[in-house]
């Protein structure tokens, strides 16, 4: 109980005194989980939709699949990852292992198949309700999904938002990518698992504070943005 | 511009699930007028409807426009029965066909905005659709349909559950279509509605057109036992 005590104080501190350290893993956090959610959206939303408009062959096997991606291990991924981007792999040239762009691609594989899923779900639903009204208005295929998309956006920020919560909090394949190199690739998760192997458990709890804060405060101010839970649309 | 009528069924069947729920039918609609389509639950008039406007395809047999398919669905509309609204504003509804066919937003609005004092919803366009009643939702829906001027327009039971002043309103609005040029085609459930509106009349019962004529014909002197017995409001079984 006392370290929970003192992680509160340390959290507080480091947040009062502006520690330099802190503010920049922070932003190194943020930084990769957005860049992570924004490319995973960019894919996974437009094939939610895609998934949920389509009568193809195999579509029942695709869609399970997707779902069950959505289990991928972290530490698979970041493996996969690594020796994709390894000097000896076929990306190796690249020169991104130990960067912050191996840690967005990591997370990019984990969270594509997680916004996609939760994206087709929605996306499935409106397009029962709209499926003959946009079929009868001669739309195209491309036409429906942009419709569908934009139609459901509010839903989709929550899948977008399920996709921020898992990254941020991630830290198995961003630690065997990015190294948690200290001003290079630490984030907050990878920071935590440092302080807690050095025993300092009251700066790891600390640190773990604001991680939450960081990650209520992330999806309060997208649901200030997007005007969600605003009265006359419940 | 390419008339896409007329439009003819041959033999053409409708079947799901191994159960036969329309035809065979053979039909050919001209290029004026308002047709009802008249006929007991489940006779198959929505089946009738959707099949002519392509939302299902014969089982059997054919389906033909005097235009090229792509022509002839960009050439109609269709009004179901519950009132489907995309989550937007009113005005998002409206103009919703509009942009979707390459017409630029402004002008888009500036028709929505016409289109909406014409069915006397001017002032909602701010409003979410979703939250209009179901008199309004339907005007809202034929006037969706109507902004692209079709020149075939599809209503399935558009008045059910409406009461007496929304469907006088949404009436009006069927007329004015069809002195426009639009080439109708109405099921209804509703005699009353059928007798003011119908330049001719399709009878169905049990998948299968078996009356057909001109309306007052149909009204004055039905033919068949089961539109005798439909026209005084018997049971049809």
């Amino acid at each position: 109980m006392a370290e929970i005590w003192q992680g509160i104080t340390a959290a507080f501190w480091l947040i009062v005194t502006f520690d330099a350290d802190l503010y920049e893993i922070a932003a190194r956090s943020l930084l990769v989980t957005c860049s992570a959610v924004a490319l995973a959206a960019l894919v996974g939303l437009p094939l939610g939709a895609w998934l949920a408009v389509s009568r193809y062959r195999f579509r029942r096997l695709v869609i399970a699949l997707l779902n069950a991606l959505m289990g991928l291990p972290p530490v698979v991924v970041g493996l996969v990852v690594y020796l994709l981007l390894s000097r000896s792999g076929p990306f190796g040239v690249m020169g991104l292992l130990f960067t912050p762009w191996a840690m967005i691609i990591a997370q990019v594989v984990i969270l594509t198949p997680l916004i996609a899923s939760i994206a087709h779900q929605s996306i499935r639903d409106l397009w029962a309700e709209y499926h003959d009204l946009l079929i009868s208005l001669n739309t195209t295929r491309p036409q429906r999904i942009k419709t569908l998309l934009w139609d459901s956006r509010r839903a989709l920020l929550t899948a977008a938002l399920a996709g921020f919560g898992r990254g941020i909090g991630e830290v198995g394949a961003i630690m065997i990518v990015g190294g948690n190199i200290d001003h290079v690739t630490r984030v907050m998760t990878t920071a935590i698992a440092l302080e807690t192997s050095k025993g300092d458990f009251a700066l790891a709890i600390g640190l773990g504070f604001v991680l939450i804060g960081l990650a209520v405060a992330v999806n309060l101010a997208l649901h200030m943005l997007s005007g969600t839970e605003v009265r006359d649309r419940w | 511009m390419v008339s896409i009528l007329p439009l003819s069924l041959q033999s053409a069947t409708v079947d799901k699930n191994g159960k036969r729920l329309l035809g065979p039918v053979d039909l050919e609609l001209g290029n004026a007028g308002l047709t009802i389509v008249l006929g007991p639950n489940g006779a198959g008039k929505s089946t009738l409807l959707r099949l002519l406007h392509g939302l299902e395809k014969p089982s059997e047999g054919r389906l033909r426009y005097a235009a090229p398919r792509p022509v002839a669905y960009a050439q109609q509309a269709f009004v179901f029965q519950t009132p489907v609204m995309l989550r937007r504003t009113v005005l998002g509804n409206l103009t919703y066909p509009l942009t979707a066919h390459g017409t630029q937003r402004t002008e888009a609005q500036k028709q929505a905005l016409t289109w909406l004092n014409m069915i006397g919803l001017a002032g909602h366009e701010s409003q979410r659709a979703s939250q209009l009643s179901g008199g309004e939702r339907q005007k809202l829906a034929l006037a969706r349909a109507l902004i692209r001027a079709p020149q075939l327009l599809f209503l399935d039971e558009p008045c059910a559950n409406l009461d007496g002043a929304s469907t006088r309103d949404i009436e009006r609005l069927i007329l004015k279509a069809r002195d426009d040029g639009t080439r109708i085609l109405m099921a209804t459930h509703d005699l009353g509605q059928a007798r003011r509106l119908a330049s001719d009349v399709l009878f169905l019962n049990k998948g299968q057109i078996i009356e057909s004529g001109p309306a007052t014909a149909f009204f004055e002197t039905p033919q068949t036992p089961e539109a005798q017995a439909f026209l005084k409001g018997d049971l049809v079984l």
